[in-house]
């Protein structure tokens, strides 16, 4: 082997000549190349993900750090709490409602900036915003819009003559608990679009057009050929909403705080006020443990959709 | 003839029509995803008599605008701060998040095979592990390693929601390019590891630059761990530095605040507008079986 190298030298000088074994070594490259992301990987998300286990059957609290295990206690002691339950059904509530009008918007949005048409820039520069907005400070528009007094939504019912006085969206449990399902709604639906525009790529054009020769009907053509082949990216794109519906806290603590009275407190926002703000660490890391199920489930359903139709 | 005209004609409606019922639905989407931003861009030029009367009509200045709440924003609050603290913070999570994703991503995409595939997925369900499942944990870890109230403890940690997206979307871009490219060159003497860095890195250029954008955002997006992990004033990001350190008490500065809404919003969404093709193209490129 050495001869042969030799004998091609001359003619063909490898650049890094004292590397080259381990340089064009195959399996010792991919591994290599790999190993930062997975030491990070498993240091930063692996790691934090097993404390947390730990921590759910621990009694550790900011006052006593000290790791003792106890069990279910501390489990024990978060199921007894009945703003648990509330939080519990709030996350599924607003998981469910919000991510059923994202499938129909998304879909409808995703259609309507596939075709072509004059603006379209602006529009999709509109649309987009709810998306690209950081959460917090999108969610902060409209705090401001349903201001209990002064909120624009309110003048106008009040131009119409349908309200005498103010709504106070936020301050009724029924009405903060639509507040929060509109605004995620509203922050969903871009992003699903988006996935379901990059899945839409993959249906083959001449379908599209042929039944645009065919003189199909648009919505015989949209109900019966699109949305059909839509199916499963549109599954996708649901999914990754529910993930981000169900561990967002961030439009229920700048929207209400949990409020009034825990109304729209959720399984999130009630683990971070419990472990960070309460300083009970177990009891916050054990009420997070809760969207396990929920994750694990998603997860395997994205991977069911995504083997069936190759989209990720 | 003349049934053939009726159609025509027929058909020609059914366009017009079509037509006007896609700026109708086009307009209505656009409307209801920016009213809250429309109305914040109103209000942030609004004078306090204008806008805390409550039967002024809202969508109009009933008074002449003022800038004085955007420069309230700028010279007395810490807003500078909290936009030079997400910079930075988005710089650093951008430059480590490349490092590591680049020759991961190019590794399962090429080297690895069925493994790649693996790895591929397994990498994929890290994405799927959100910071709400984390931020407890995670709190323990940065305080043991001395990071709290610090920017450090975001830039060590933000990459963790960086990088397994970002391997995914290279993975796509190093796809698309032929192997013939590289191999050309290794035939031409250079190694693998020479190979790469000389002819496929330039090509996924455009997926870094993708990259970068994704990254950058997320770091600015985040919120749970910046609120668990930070709560001085001076090392705030932006994402908690408004609806926290912009809020006095029960006073709102409303103005302002929606000032700092529509100034962060505005150059995020352009800026994604630009690159939404491409993110579009990245995500299906994912799929291409290498």
């Amino acid at each position: 082997m050495s001869e042969q190298a030799v004998a091609d030298a001359p003619e063909q000088p490898p650049p890094v000549r004292a590397r080259r074994h381990l340089l064009d070594n195959e399996r010792f490259l991919a591994f290599g190349a790999m190993t930062p992301a997975v030491v990070y990987i498993l240091a930063l998300v692996g790691f934090p993900f097993v404390l947390a286990v730990v921590l759910a059957f621990s009694d550790v609290t900011v006052g006593d750090p000290s790791l003792d295990l106890v069990g279910f206690d501390t489990l024990r002691q978060v199921v007894a709490d009945p703003v648990f339950w509330q939080s519990l059904r709030n996350t599924l509530v607003f998981t469910l409602v919000s991510n059923g009008l994202v499938v129909v918007l998304a879909t409808a949005l995703a259609l309507i900036l596939t075709k072509n048409f004059r603006g379209k820039w602006l529009v999709r520069f509109l649309v987009l915003l709810p998306w690209t907005t950081p959460v917090s400070l999108a969610t902060i528009t409209w705090l401001w819009t349903l201001d209990s007094i002064f909120s624009p939504i309110d003048w106008v019912l009040r131009q119409v003559g349908l309200i005498e006085s103010n709504v106070i969206w936020l301050g009724h449990p029924k009405l903060a608990l639509a507040s929060v399902i509109v605004v995620h709604t509203w922050r969903i639906v871009p992003l699903a679009a988006v996935i379901i525009m990059a899945g839409m790529i993959s249906i083959p054009g001449e379908i599209r057009d042929a039944s645009d020769i065919d003189g199909a009907r648009f919505w015989r053509r949209t109900l019966e050929i699109e949305i059909p082949l839509m199916a499963p990216i549109i599954g996708v794109a649901v999914l990754f909403g529910v993930i981000l519906t169900v561990t967002d806290m961030t439009v229920v603590y700048v929207l209400t705080r949990g409020g009034p009275t825990n109304a729209t407190q959720v399984l999130s926002s009630w683990a971070y006020f419990k472990g960070i703000e309460g300083g009970d660490l177990a009891q916050g890391a054990g009420t997070a443990l809760f969207l396990l199920p929920v994750l694990i489930a998603v997860a395997a359903l994205i991977l069911r959709f995504a083997r069936r139709r190759d989209v990720l | 003839m003349t049934v053939l005209d009726a159609d025509r004609r027929s058909a020609d409606r059914r366009r017009v029509w079509g037509r006007v019922a896609l700026y109708v639905c086009a307009i209505g989407a656009a409307l209801a995803a920016a009213f809250p931003f429309l109305w914040s861009t109103i209000t942030m030029f609004k004078q306090d008599q204008d806008l805390y009367t409550k039967d002024n009509n809202p969508f109009w200045f009933n008074e002449p605008p003022t800038f004085e709440h955007v420069s309230y924003l700028f010279t007395n609050t810490e807003f500078l701060t909290f936009v030079r603290n997400t910079v930075v913070v988005g710089l650093a999570v951008v430059a480590i998040t490349l490092v590591v994703s680049l020759p991961a991503a190019y590794s399962l995409a090429r080297l690895v095979g069925r493994w790649g595939e693996r790895m591929g997925i397994a990498i994929f369900l890290v994405y799927l592990i959100p910071p709400t499942l984390l931020f407890i944990p995670m709190s323990r870890v940065v305080s043991a390693l001395g990071l709290h109230e610090s920017l450090w403890s975001l830039i060590l940690v933000y990459p963790t929601i960086t990088i397994p997206i970002s391997v995914w979307l290279l993975m796509g871009f190093f796809k698309g390019i032929p192997r013939d490219i590289e191999e050309q060159a290794m035939v031409d003497g250079y190694s693998r590891a020479g190979a790469v860095v000389r002819t496929v890195i330039p090509l996924v250029f455009p997926g870094m630059v993708a990259v970068t954008v994704f990254a950058f955002t997320l770091a600015a997006h985040e919120f749970i761990y910046a609120l668990s992990f930070v709560s001085a004033t001076s090392e705030k990001t932006i994402s908690i530095g408004v609806p926290t350190a912009l809020v006095r008490g029960d006073v709102f500065f409303w103005q302002s605040l929606q000032a700092a809404a529509v100034i962060v919003a505005v150059p995020i969404a352009l800026v994604f507008n630009l690159f939404l093709d491409r993110f579009i193209s990245g995500f299906t490129m994912g799929a291409v079986k290498g």
